[in-house]
């Protein structure tokens, strides 16, 4: 099993998100996943640093995929996703949109915010090209093990989401611009402020949710440096590690520390809870009652 | 041209009252968990599907069945025997959100007609006309998160017919991309037919008023004199940042009947109604105050107004996303 970087959610200046894909360039992880998956408004901000963050990526090895958007409605979304494919890397299709501008019999990758539930779409996919699919974090256990087993039949990898705030859902409203009294049109970028998203609790003080511009996330990070065996038995092929500000690099050490042996998962759990924002850790979709249980001792 | 009344049904009552009120169309679903209203106590047998739809036909309207969630893995031929039994029913259509059921529904029942669910949130013409070229579909409900020039500009760069929510229950999130349900209480939308199920709401007196809790989570609290609105997920209030409030959206219901003439502009073809839990009554009002409204359109009368707003959720409705600024 081997470890991928998924893109970014967040929105970050245009030197940390260089930076990032930097130290990137000298993990342990396989492969990356750049470019934008949340906000189109976000883009322009870093959209010229991609093709030397692609180049530096490629000559330290990896291989590297564009994000499509997860929502495309506006005409100049549109375009973008059109064009995803002129960079030369493989897209992963974040929205089933990219997947009609994908020639025909052409590589792409399939994201986890594509709604891969069962034998039938996955199957379709991997008869248009589909090379690697993310399944969506909802995802129970037995519903992996099904897919990973048709994964292996048909050739095509199959990845689950191994660390990070979890994409619960995207909205054509944007929560940051209304946190602050405005709109998706004039947000002023508010959600640059939180680079991890800003935290959303019950009014019991119980922190539950994580806003992030027009994505709500999980304010618990999933892991599931916990799984690692019951995931590699069903066949998964890859981790996906989700960015997060702090030293991502220890993050992707602890998880390749586990997959090697040399680490034990409780002992990256406990690193792993101290890198995450807020501190608590999930993997209740994979195992659990509901998403946000966390399968070992509270932290 | 007169705009299509698409109504709810969860019982064969209500299909019965929404046909007597002058519905168009009835959507409903078959009792278990291939659609997205997957509540105790609702939906259709198989025989009572049959009853319906012959019920609908004699009297000049049509039935679509929803067989929209995420077949689980595994257990896919649940969903397979679905779409078979709406057809032999005599299904004018089934409404579908998974690809891989668009698929198996092309090749196994191609001559059952293909509605495109809310479900599968197709926002814009390119993937619209992507499941109309791959699936042959012929009609697509359009997510809540566009806007009336932005559905104007979609019909026009399609062939396929589009249906739009009116009334009734508002999503937030983008349809069939949300798993906040799932994450607090372990049932969700796509894979069980359910969001903020009932069966996980607890409420509790306490000294600062009522709180509902999902999952174990604050939803809301309300004083002992203010309405207290099921506590849905999305509609909670909130801490973020230094801010209580409700962060997502309020505990409102859309109602887009003033909006009726403008998107009958904008090319649409049909109205839906959301509302399968809804009682035969409340679901025969709608009806009609629906028909009226597009009858009078139809006909370049004025729009009787503002008849629906004490059925609204909450006591208050809005546009949603029909209006740019809700964003």
């Amino acid at each position: 099993m081997d470890l991928t970087i998924g893109p970014n959610q967040f929105f970050w200046d245009a030197d940390t998100w260089a930076g990032f894909y930097g130290e990137m360039a000298d993990s342990a992880a396989l492969r990356v996943v750049l470019g934008e998956l949340v906000c189109s408004k976000r883009l322009p901000f870093y959209q010229d640093r991609i093709p030397a963050a692609v180049e530096t990526l490629l000559d330290a090895g990896k291989t590297v995929a564009l994000t499509s958007l997860a929502l495309v409605t506006l005409k100049r979304e549109r375009k973008l996703t059109a064009d995803l494919g002129a960079m030369g890397v493989p897209v992963e299709i974040n929205d089933l949109t990219a997947l009609s501008h994908v020639p025909d019999g052409a590589e792409f990758w399939v994201g986890p915010l594509v709604n891969v539930y069962n034998e039938g779409t996955f199957r379709w996919l991997a008869s248009r090209g589909a090379t690697r699919i993310c399944l969506p974090p909802e995802l129970p256990l037995s519903s992996v093990q099904v897919l990973a087993a048709l994964g292996a039949e048909l050739g095509v990898a199959v990845e689950v989401w191994g660390f990070g705030r979890l994409p619960l859902a995207i909205s054509g409203r944007c929560y940051h611009a209304r946190l602050h009294g405005r709109t998706k049109d004039n947000c002023q970028f508010a959600c640059e402020d939180d680079p991890d998203g800003l935290s959303v609790v019950t009014t019991d003080g119980q922190p539950f949710l994580a806003m992030n511009g027009v994505q709500t996330l999980s304010d618990s990070t999933a892991s599931l440096v916990r799984k690692v065996e019951e995931l590699r038995d069903a066949g998964v092929s890859a981790l996906r590690l989700s960015p997060q500000t702090g030293a991502f690099g220890s993050v992707v050490a602890a998880y390749r520390g586990v997959l090697d042996g040399s680490v034990s998962p409780d002992d990256a759990a406990r690193v792993l809870a101290a890198l995450a924002p807020g501190g608590r850790l999930s993997d209740g979709f994979l195992t659990g009652a509901r998403g946000a249980d966390w399968s070992g001792v509270a932290v | 041209m007169t705009l299509e009344i698409v109504c709810p049904a969860g019982t064969p009552a209500a299909l019965r009252a929404a046909v007597k009120a002058g519905a168009h169309t009835i959507y409903c679903g078959f009792a278990d968990e291939t659609n997205a209203r997957n509540f105790p106590g609702l939906n259709f047998g198989r025989a009572e599907m049959a009853e319906g739809i012959a019920f609908a036909h004699a009297r000049g309207s049509k039935v679509l069945v929803a067989i929209n969630t995420y077949p689980r893995a595994g257990a896919e031929h649940l969903w397979h025997a679905a779409i078979a039994d709406a057809e032999t029913a005599g299904a004018d259509a089934v409404i579908l959100a998974d690809i891989g059921l668009l698929a198996f529904a092309a090749e196994h029942h191609p001559g059952l007609r293909r509605h495109l669910s809310v479900q599968a949130a197709a926002a814009n013409s390119d993937i619209i006309n992507f499941y109309a070229d791959t699936f042959d579909v012929k009609r697509v409900v359009l997510p809540r998160v566009l806007s009336v020039p932005e559905i104007a500009a979609i019909n026009a760069e399609i062939d396929v017919e589009t249906e739009v929510f009116v009334f009734g229950g508002l999503c937030v999130m983008a349809e069939g991309r949300c798993s906040l349900s799932s994450y607090a209480t372990g049932e969700s939308p796509n894979m069980n037919g359910v969001c903020s199920p009932a069966s996980h709401v607890k409420y509790s007196e306490e000294p600062d008023g009522l709180a509902a809790r999902l999952g174990g989570y604050t939803i809301h609290k309300v004083g002992r004199d203010e309405p207290a609105p099921y506590p849905t997920l999305c509609k909670g209030c909130f801490t973020a940042g230094d801010k209580t409030s409700h962060t997502f959206e309020d505990p409102t219901s859309l109602n887009a009947e003033q909006l009726i003439p403008q998107l009958a502009k904008a090319g649409v073809t049909a109205l839906k109604i959301e509302g399968r839990q809804r009682s035969r009554s409340y679901v025969a009002q709608v009806v009609r105050n629906f028909r009226a409204a597009v009858d009078a359109v139809a006909e370049g009368r004025p729009l009787p107004a503002g008849m629906l707003a004490r059925l609204s959720e909450g006591q208050s409705g809005t546009t949603g996303a029909y209006k740019k600024t809700w964003r």
